[in-house]
C-alpha cells in the first residue's frame, strides 16, 4: 500500500510539471496554430535563469529559490514573447517556416545555456523542509511533491477561472475556434498572440524551476526531455484545452510511475507511447479538442 | 454626397486564382444594396477583401471616403464596419451571451436593440451557440454586427438553409437594421432582394457587370435571367 502511495504521489508531481509545460503549448497551438518546438528551450532557460539569479542574491536556500524562481519565470515570459514578435509574427501563415525557426531556436537557446554555463548539472537551490519526507498511509513522501502539485493545481484553478471570467479569456477561448472571426469583431488578435506566448513561456519556466526542485539539479537537457512528455500530453488532452492537458499530464505521469515500478524499469515510457497510440486510434482529436476551458 | 463605401479597381488572388479582376462601385449611404451574382462569381471573396480577410492584391477600399484598404481586419471593423459571415461563424463553445459580450466595442453595447429584433436570443443567453439551430445562430451573427454602432453592415448569404418563415424573420430585422446603418448584402433570394435592396452591383467572374437601382434590374426578367441565371422573385 505505501509503495502504491508513494507512486501515486510521484506520479501526480511528474504529471504537474508535464501540465505546466502542455498548458502553454496547448494554448499556444489552439490559439495560434503554432507547434512550438521551442518549447522545451522556455523551460531550460527558465531554470538556469532561477539557479543563476539565486546564485547572484545568495542566502538560504527559500530565499534564493523563492526570488530566483520568480525571476526565472519573469525572465522565460519575457525571452517567449520576445521569440512571438521577433520570429514567429513574422512568419504566420507559413507553418514550415514556422517550425523550422522553432527546432532551430530550441537548438540555439540549448547551445547558448551551455556556452554559458557548461554542461555539467548545477545544483538547485532546494530548501531542507522540501527534502524532508511526510508519511502518508505508511509511505514516506518527499514535501516536494505537494508542492509542485500544489502549484499546478493552483495554475489550473487560475488559468480555467482566466479563461472563463476574464475578456482576455474570453477572446483566448474564441480564437483557439475561429481566430479569423475573433479579428472580424474588430479585435487585435496579434497582441492575444503576444501574451499567450508570454504566459505559455512563464508556464515553461515555472516547470523548469519546478523541475530544479524535483531533481534538485539543473541541466541543459530538462527542457527538451520534458517537452517531449508534454507534446504527447497535449496531443491525448486535445489542442486548445486546459482540462484535457490537466487530465492527460495526470494520467501520462502515473502510467509512467506504475509501468516503472509494476512492469520493469523503463517501461513507462513505453506505456506512455502505446497510451497515445490509443488514443490517436480511438479519438484522434483528443479528449477536449479545440475548446480553450 | 459621399458613398458610404466606395472600392476601386480591387484584385484579388486566391492561389493560382484571379478571383477579383479589378471590381469597382460605390455603395451610397443609407439602405441596402445588394451584391449578386451567380455561384463562385467572387461575391463572397469581395466581403472577406473588404474585411481584409483575404489578401487585396490591389486597389482602393474607401470608407465614407476614408482609405482603408491597407488596415488590418480588426482596424476596419473599428472604423464602424460590421460583418455577417456566410457561415455564420458563432463560437460554438461560447453561451449567445459570451457571444454577444465578445463583439462588445467602445460605445454603449444595443443590448436592447438586438433582444428586440431576436428575443430568443435573451432567453438562450446561456446556452452554447453550438447547440443552436442555424436560424437561431444566424440571430446570433446578426446580433453580434448590430450590437455596435457601425456605418456599414456586411452581411453574407443571412438567408441560406434558413426555413421560409426565418428567411421572412431575418430579411424583417435587415429592413430594420438598414434604417440605422447602410448594409451591403450578399443574398440569392431575390425576394429578399426585392422586398429590401435599393441598389444592386452585380458580378460575373470577379468583375462588376451591372450596378443600378433593384427595381429597375428586377423589372427586366430578361436581364435577370442573363446576369443570373433565375428568373426574378422566384428564388
Amino acid at each position: 500500500m505505501s509503495t502504491f502511495v508513494l507512486l501515486t504521489i510521484t506520479g501526480l508531481g511528474l504529471g504537474a510539471m508535464y501540465f505546466l509545460v502542455a498548458s502553454g503549448l496547448s494554448l499556444i497551438y489552439g490559439l495560434m496554430g503554432v507547434l512550438n518546438f521551442a518549447h522545451g528551450a522556455f523551460i531550460t532557460v527558465g531554470a538556469y535563469l532561477a539557479w543563476w539569479f539565486g546564485d547572484q542574491i545568495g542566502g538560504g536556500a527559500g530565499t534564493r529559490l523563492v526570488v530566483g524562481g520568480a525571476l526565472g519565470i519573469a525572465g522565460g515570459a519575457l525571452v517567449a514573447a520576445l521569440v512571438e514578435l521577433v520570429l514567429i509574427r513574422p512568419l504566420y501563415q507559413r507553418p514550415i517556416e514556422q517550425v523550422l525557426v522553432t527546432v532551430g531556436l530550441a537548438l540555439a537557446l540549448g547551445a547558448l545555456v551551455q556556452g554559458i554555463w557548461g554542461a555539467d548539472p548545477k545544483p538547485f537551490p532546494v530548501p531542507s523542509w522540501m527534502i524532508e519526507t511526510t508519511t502518508i498511509l505508511g509511505a514516506s513522501v518527499p514535501n516536494d511533491r505537494f508542492v509542485e502539485i500544489g502549484i499546478a493545481a493552483a495554475v489550473l484553478v487560475g488559468l480555467t477561472a482566466f479563461l472563463r471570467y476574464t475578456r482576455f479569456g474570453l477572446v483566448i477561448r474564441a480564437g483557439v475556434e475561429n481566430r479569423g472571426m475573433v479579428s472580424a469583431l474588430g479585435i487585435d488578435v496579434r497582441r492575444a498572440f503576444t501574451i499567450v506566448f508570454a504566459l505559455g513561456g512563464a508556464l515553461a519556466a515555472l516547470a523548469g524551476v519546478l523541475s530544479g526542485v524535483y531533481f534538485s539539479v539543473v541541466d541543459p537537457t530538462r527542457g527538451t526531455s520534458l517537452l517531449i512528455f508534454a507534446f504527447i500530453v497535449v496531443v491525448i488532452g486535445g489542442f486548445g484545452s486546459i482540462g484535457g492537458s490537466a487530465v492527460a499530464a495526470v494520467t501520462v505521469g502515473l502510467i509512467q510511475q506504475y509501468a516503472n515500478y509494476y512492469a520493469s524499469s523503463g517501461t513507462g515510457d513505453l506505456a506512455v507511447v502505446l497510451l497515445l497510440a490509443v488514443v490517436l486510434l480511438v479519438r484522434p482529436s483528443g479528449l477536449a479538442p479545440r475548446v480553450a476551458h | 454626397m459621399t458613398p458610404a463605401l466606395s472600392v476601386g479597381d480591387l484584385h484579388v488572388h486566391l492561389g493560382e486564382s484571379h478571383v477579383l479582376q479589378g471590381i469597382s462601385f460605390d455603395v451610397p449611404a443609407g439602405g441596402v444594396t445588394a451584391l449578386l451574382g451567380r455561384n463562385g462569381v467572387g461575391k463572397t471573396t469581395t466581403l472577406r477583401a473588404l474585411m481584409g480577410l483575404v489578401p487585396r492584391s490591389r486597389g482602393a477600399i474607401a470608407l465614407a471616403g476614408d482609405d482603408v484598404s491597407r488596415l488590418a481586419t480588426h482596424a476596419v471593423v473599428r472604423r464602424g464596419v460590421g460583418y455577417v459571415p456566410e457561415d455564420r461563424d458563432v463560437f460554438a463553445g461560447l453561451t449567445v451571451e459570451e457571444n454577444l459580450r465578445l463583439a462588445e466595442r467602445s460605445g454603449e453595447p444595443r443590448y436592447e436593440l438586438v433582444h428586440d429584433l431576436f428575443p430568443e436570443l435573451r432567453e438562450r443567453a446561456g446556452q452554447r451557440a453550438g447547440t443552436l439551430s442555424g436560424g437561431q445562430q444566424q440571430m446570433v451573427a446578426i446580433a453580434r454586427a448590430l450590437l455596435n454602432e457601425n456605418s456599414l453592415l456586411l452581411v453574407d448569404e443571412p438567408t441560406k438553409g434558413l426555413s421560409p418563415l426565418l428567411v421572412t424573420d431575418v430579411a424583417a430585422a435587415l429592413e430594420r437594421a438598414a434604417e440605422l446603418t447602410t448594409i451591403l448584402l450578399v443574398e440569392q433570394n431575390l425576394q429578399v432582394v426585392q422586398r429590401i435592396a435599393r441598389d444592386v452591383v452585380v458580378l460575373d467572374a470577379g468583375r462588376v457587370v451591372h450596378a443600378g437601382p433593384a427595381e429597375e434590374l428586377l423589372a427586366d426578367q430578361e436581364h435577370v435571367r442573363r446576369l443570373l441565371g433565375v428568373h426574378g422573385g422566384t428564388r
